[in-house]
């Protein structure tokens, strides 16, 4: 389906609520700084975007409505458009030294700080990525290749899911032997890495898209800043 | 009448790096930060190579001494991928540290979710320098994204006097100082810089081979000040690693029209909406390369690249599509022609895409190869040894 560039579907949300959402969007300190210095309309971005080749997307529109200090099409896109960017940012390719990637980012971060309906969308099912990234210092483990996950990608995956656990031990790095994480991660330094989402408001962001997650992530942390001796961590 | 200068056509135009680089220098800012007191710049430890990056400058790559920042998406799911590099530094005789005080860099759910901001991307970053700094060992990054989130991450510490007050603060409460490399600098420039040595301990002859090359978006394009350039490869047009590697192992690189192009990863779309995914690296890359250059092989120097270059064709090919190209990356290659064993050094069989006609291209037995392999797990299967370790496979 094509994107709705109407203001229709949002027109009950009050323009004030949009602005509000735009201003934090240009109170980043990325923003005038490195993300948009204004736009030649050349479409040299959407040329090297690989989403707008497969979507109804362009980084053009999106540096535009910026530009223009469009509240409402930037509303629009912050919902609709944003989470098809792949953040590759072939982009930055831009003449005007704009990065439209650099731009979405910061929206994306809006709209997650905000728990928006369509963020929390388009994360539905990414959850058990966040948990393991936050909880364990590493994203992606080999315990994570599991047929049902990767259906398209074969029966070479349910080999891999066979053995994961002598063919991990096969691997001579000695770091390497974990099936959970994708090396071994010192216990010091998963509390170090808690500390830094405690202390940088990550946790908030996370409570605010996804409540359950939060629950999850805080019952794991607080035993084991505890354990270490960090019980003034209020969550 | 009005005459126009002619333009010589481009493989025939002498590009020169320029004199006047048209951007700021961050090593300056960086030697500037350190003697207002601000922060600590990790030196590129001796012996280092000098190369030169995009707009000319100087970038000294490590030898040895080496802190290797390791990639979630290389170990968990590629994992001969790393085990490539550690092999090239142990053939080498190379002094390195393979740390488990490291967290991946998170940048990968970054992208992906925007669960994050600045200041905690800042501080993990930090925390993995300080960490390596205590050591005396140098970073080197091995994930493409790693090394592409780290520039961002040093690009807003020298601008925004306000998130170092931050990242120092975090520090501080860590027991860690604001410490920032010297150079950010990727395992593939190091395997660019060592390319000789490579080349002298080659003993797989590797000349009927042709291969194309896909580059990492993170590491040429966000940020692309960092990025290795020199006028004998594409003269200076495009970023020098990968194909400058391949070259001096007498490999034929083939070019093709999609070269720019993004591999398709996505990040989030890569593992919660991979029709994208599979759909542009099958399109915009694979089948154009088969099309144009009908490769044996593609070679690319990042986690994301080989996976969504090497996992998509599985489907593709149920649609019928022109696929089947095996991917490995620079380092796999680099060890290949040193000699590594392709399942117990180079893990073959963690990729996807049937690699056996490449393997018996270049003279070797897969299947002979693999019994080898599988006798090796049958150790570990009948408990007579719990792991294999560099002495099995060296
Ligand atoms: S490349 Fe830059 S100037 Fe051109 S349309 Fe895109 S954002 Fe605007
Ligand atoms: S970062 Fe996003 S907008 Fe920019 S080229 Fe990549 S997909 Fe397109």
């Amino acid at each position: 389906m094509g994107l709705d560039l109407s203001t229709r579907q949002y027109d009950k949300v009050p323009y004030e609520e949009k602005e509000r959402l735009f201003e934090e969007v240009k109170a980043d300190m990325r923003y005038q700084d490195h993300a948009l210095y204004g736009c030649y309309e050349c479409g040299i971005c959407v040329a090297a975007c690989p989403s707008a080749r497969f979507y109804d997307f362009s980084p053009r529109v999106i540096a535009q409505a910026a530009a223009r200090e469009d509240v409402d099409l930037m509303y629009i896109l912050m919902n609709d458009s944003i989470w098809d960017c792949s953040q590759c940012f072939s982009c930055d390719r831009c003449p005007r030294h704009n990065s439209p990637g650099m731009l979405i980012t910061i929206m994306r971060e809006v709209a997650v700080r905000n728990g928006l309906g369509t963020a929390k969308e388009a994360l539905e099912g990414y959850g058990r990525i966040i948990y393991k990234i936050m909880s364990t210092g590493t994203q992606v483990s080999p315990d994570m290749l599991q047929p049902n996950a990767f259906p398209d990608w074969g029966g070479h995956v349910h080999d891999i899911a066979e053995n994961l656990d002598v063919w991990r031990r096969a691997l001579p790095p000695e770091t390497l032997h974990t099936t959970e994480t994708g090396w071994e991660v010192s216990d010091k330094t998963i509390i170090e890495l808690y500390l830094i989402w405690h202390m940088t408001g990550v946790m908030d962001m996370i409570e605010e898209i996804d409540e359950g997650l939060y629950d999850i992530l805080v019952d794991v942390m607080e035993e084991r800043l505890e354990e270490a001796g960090y019980d003034d961590v209020s969550f | 009448m009005i005459h126009l200068p002619v333009i010589p056509a481009a493989k025939d135009r002498d590009f020169q790096l320029p004199e006047n680089p048209p951007t700021e220098d961050y090593h300056e800012i960086l030697d500037e930060l350190e003697r207002d007191g601000e922060i600590i710049v990790q030196r590129v430890p001796e012996p280092y190579i000098e190369v030169k990056t995009k707009f000319g400058r100087i970038k000294k790559i490590p030898v040895e001494k080496t802190w290797h920042h390791k990639s979630c998406g290389q170990c968990g799911h590629i994992p001969g991928y790393s085990t490539s590099i550690f092999w090239l530094n142990r053939q080498l005789g190379l002094d390195y540290m393979d740390p488990k005080d490291q967290t991946s860099c998170t940048a990968w759910n970054y992208y992906a979710s925007a669960t994050s901001n600045p200041e905690a991307q800042a501080a993990v970053a930090i925390r993995n320098f300080a960490t390596a700094y205590e050591t005396g060992y140098y970073p080197l990054i091995h994930c493409g994204t790693s090394f592409g989130h780290y520039k961002e991450v040093r690009q807003a510490l020298i601008h925004y006097p306000e998130l170092r007050d931050k990242v120092r603060k975090i520090m501080a409460k860590l027991g860690k100082k604001l410490v920032i490399p010297e150079e950010i600098v990727h395992y593939s420039e190091w395997v660019y810089a060592m390319r000789d040595r490579i080349k002298e301990r080659q003993v797989v002859d590797m000349s009927q081979i042709t291969a194309t090359v896909h580059p990492a978006c993170h590491y040429h394009k966000l940020i692309e000040e960092d990025a290795i350039y020199t006028p004998e490869i594409y003269g200076a047009q495009r970023t020098a690693i990968i194909t400058g590697v391949l070259q001096e192992l007498g490999i034929n690189v083939a070019d093709y029209s999609t070269w720019f192009d993004c591999c398709g990863f996505g990040f989030r779309h890569i593992l919660v909406s991979r029709d994208f995914s599979r759909s542009f690296s099958v399109q915009r890359k694979i089948e154009v390369m088969m099309e144009e250059a009908n490769p044996d092989i593609t070679v690319t120097h990042d986690t994301g690249c080989v996976t969504t270059l090497d996992q998509s064709q599985f489907a593709a090919k149920a649609h019928g599509k022109k696929v089947g190209l095996p991917v490995l990356s620079d380092s796999q290659i680099a060890a290949l022609a040193m000699g590594a064993h392709p399942y117990k050094v180079l893990q073959m069989h963690w990729h996807n895409t049937d690699n056996t006609r490449f393997l018996a291209k270049l003279g070797l037995d897969p299947d002979e190869k693999w019994r080898e392999f599988e006798a090796s797990v049958a150790r570990l299967q009948d408990g007579s040894k719990q792991y294999l370790t560099w002495e099995d496979v060296e």
